[in-house]
């Protein structure tokens, strides 16, 4: 019997009854503008504060820290831009960061090169973590930023970030990390976690689309963004979003309330894991255990990740992958080429990202389709024949 | 992106996926880098007529459809006909492909007439024809 299996929460997730229901009053009674000083402005502002009182207790910050933004991508724009035009004053226009970063960040970094910047991309290893040594070497005091995910969308391995803090520091550099695929899989304490600034997104974690925030530690100084109004603190401007605001505040409190649920997910995925690697010719992608709960990520040697994608989109499984023919681009995963897969491998990569509501029947589905379509792919690969032919020989 | 009917039933339904055993000729095009590798079989009988037609692929959706499409186009037809199956053709038979996959049919055309190149140099027919090569590697 057909199933229904989403297996691609890392591209979005569904929005949770309990954010609905949290939303539902602002958009129907609180509608009001919060920087209105009549009656229904002031209830909005009430509403505002609370939010940002309460996610501030969620990340053990303070709530002056806290910017809403209208996504994770702005929020990765604003922090470095932000943060290299300020610095850029001071004579700093050297950036550092990972070769394995979120288009959001990379394109801005390009971006910024082309205005007069010099950005160096830190490597990573076979699993996806940062060179710490090749990081300390890239450092220096001319150094404005170093941004580096805390954890990476496409093989979900978790980066070293507290080091990174500490290697950035040293030099006096600012440190922003991408944590749009960490929150709500790590817990993160803004008290202990010295970054300077963090971003995040709302629908990666049940929240809609359309909402954002950046964590910015008192006492640092980044240039706006976008002009306008004086809201946020004068810091971000456009009327607040408030019910979206709503809703990632009770997103990120059920995320915090749930960590310790990831246990169950991340057993689930091990198993998946080791379902899917008992396929020959497949690998793991990323780092084994310094991994997101519940990201699967496996290479398919002698096929094409689209192909697989679609059968399974026939099987009703929503998957992702790392091949060029899933994109525009014609050039796979950039995550997968720096951590030294070769381009035809990267090809054949699968990434499956559960959540607590997969069950372990899904997980059962997911590997006897996996398993079948593989094959049947394989029986018409070029290559595979090849595979075939050598080890008949042998 | 979203495949036309036509290109999914291709897909999941390929016409013509296997190899022939002492083929009169065979023509494997693009590489494993760019993610498409295609290798089609003829067999062609003493009136240069094409009586089947076989292919591998490795690659995407549109990869595999725009395969099993042109050898469907061909059977039957003489080598000089298969020459002049261009890619639009196969595009059109298939209800048109997205921009970004249209390379894929070009990939089909090549691997057809890399496939009679090669059947022209075992019966000793010069090769007068050119093959665009467009996923060759540096």
């Amino acid at each position: 019997m057909k199933r229904f299996v989403y297996a691609d929460n890392a591209a979005t997730t569904p929005v949770s009854r309990e954010v609905i229901e949290a939303m539902t009053p602002i958009f129907e009674t609180s509608w009001g503008n919060p920087s209105s000083l009549h009656e229904k402005g002031r209830e909005a502002k009430d509403i505002l504060d609370d939010a940002r009182e309460r996610i501030a207790k969620v990340f053990n910050c303070d709530s002056s820290e806290i910017y809403f933004t209208s996504c994770g991508t702005e929020s990765d724009n604003w922090a470095i831009r932000g943060a290299a035009m300020r610095m850029k004053a001071k004579g700093k226009t050297h950036i550092v960061t990972s070769a394995i970063e979120h288009h959001a960040v990379l394109h801005t970094c390009k971006a910024l090169e082309k205005e007069g910047f010099t950005v160096d991309y830190v490597g990573v290893d076979a699993d996806g973590i940062v060179n710490l040594d090749e990081l300390r070497s890239l450092v220096t005091e001319k150094t404005a930023l170093v941004t580096v995910m805390y954890a990476n969308n496409e093989v979900g391995t978790i980066e070293p970030i507290e080091e990174i803090v500490e290697i950035a520091h040293a030099k006096g550099a600012l440190m922003f990390t991408d944590a749009v695929q960490a929150v709500g899989n790590v817990d993160i304490d803004l008290s202990k976690l010295k970054v300077d600034m963090l971003s995040l997104s709302g629908h990666k974690i049940h929240a809609p689309k359309g909402i954002g925030m950046l964590y910015i530690r008192k006492g640092v100084v980044i240039n706006n963004l976008i002009e306008g109004g004086g809201q946020e603190r004068r810091k971000r401007a456009g009327t607040e979003n408030l019910p979206y605001i709503v809703g990632l505040c009770r997103a990120l409190e059920i995320a915090k309330e749930n960590l310790p649920e990831l246990d169950e997910v991340a057993k689930k995925r091990d198993r998946l894991i080791e379902g899917l690697t008992k396929i020959p010719y497949s690998k793991l992608n990323g780092h084994r255990t310094l991994r997101l709960a519940g990201n699967a990520n496996v290479g398919f040697e002698f096929i094409e990740g689209e192909s697989l994608l679609l059968w399974l989109d026939i099987a009703g499984i929503c998957a992702s992958t790392g091949s060029a023919c899933s994109t525009a681009s014609l050039e796979p995963s950039h995550v997968l080429i720096a951590m030294g897969v070769p381009h035809e491998k990267a090809h054949g990569s699968l990434r499956l990202t559960i959540s607590r509501e997969t069950t372990d029947e899904d997980i059962d589905y997911i590997i006897e389709n996996v398993t079948s379509v593989v094959e049947k792919l394989r029986n018409m690969s070029p290559l595979w024949e090849d595979v075939v032919k050598r080890e008949q020989t042998v | 992106m979203k495949y036309s009917e036509k290109v999914m039933d291709h897909f999941t339904n390929p016409r013509n996926v296997g190899e022939i055993e002492n083929a009169d000729g065979v023509g494997v095009v693009g590489n494993a880098k760019c993610g498409d590798i295609m290798k089609m079989y003829l067999k062609i009988d003493d009136n240069g007529v094409i009586t089947d037609c076989k292919f591998k692929t490795f690659g995407c959706g549109a990869a595999i459809a725009t395969s099993s499409m042109a050898t469907e186009l061909v059977k039957g037809h003489t080598v000089e006909e298969a020459l002049k199956l261009t890619n639009k053709a196969v595009v059109e038979a298939l209800d048109g492909l997205p921009p970004v996959k249209v390379h894929c049919s070009v990939l089909a055309e090549e691997a057809i007439k890399t496939a009679v190149a090669d059947y022209y140099n075992k019966i000793g027919k010069p090769v007068d024809f050119e093959i665009e090569k467009s996923h060759e590697e540096e």
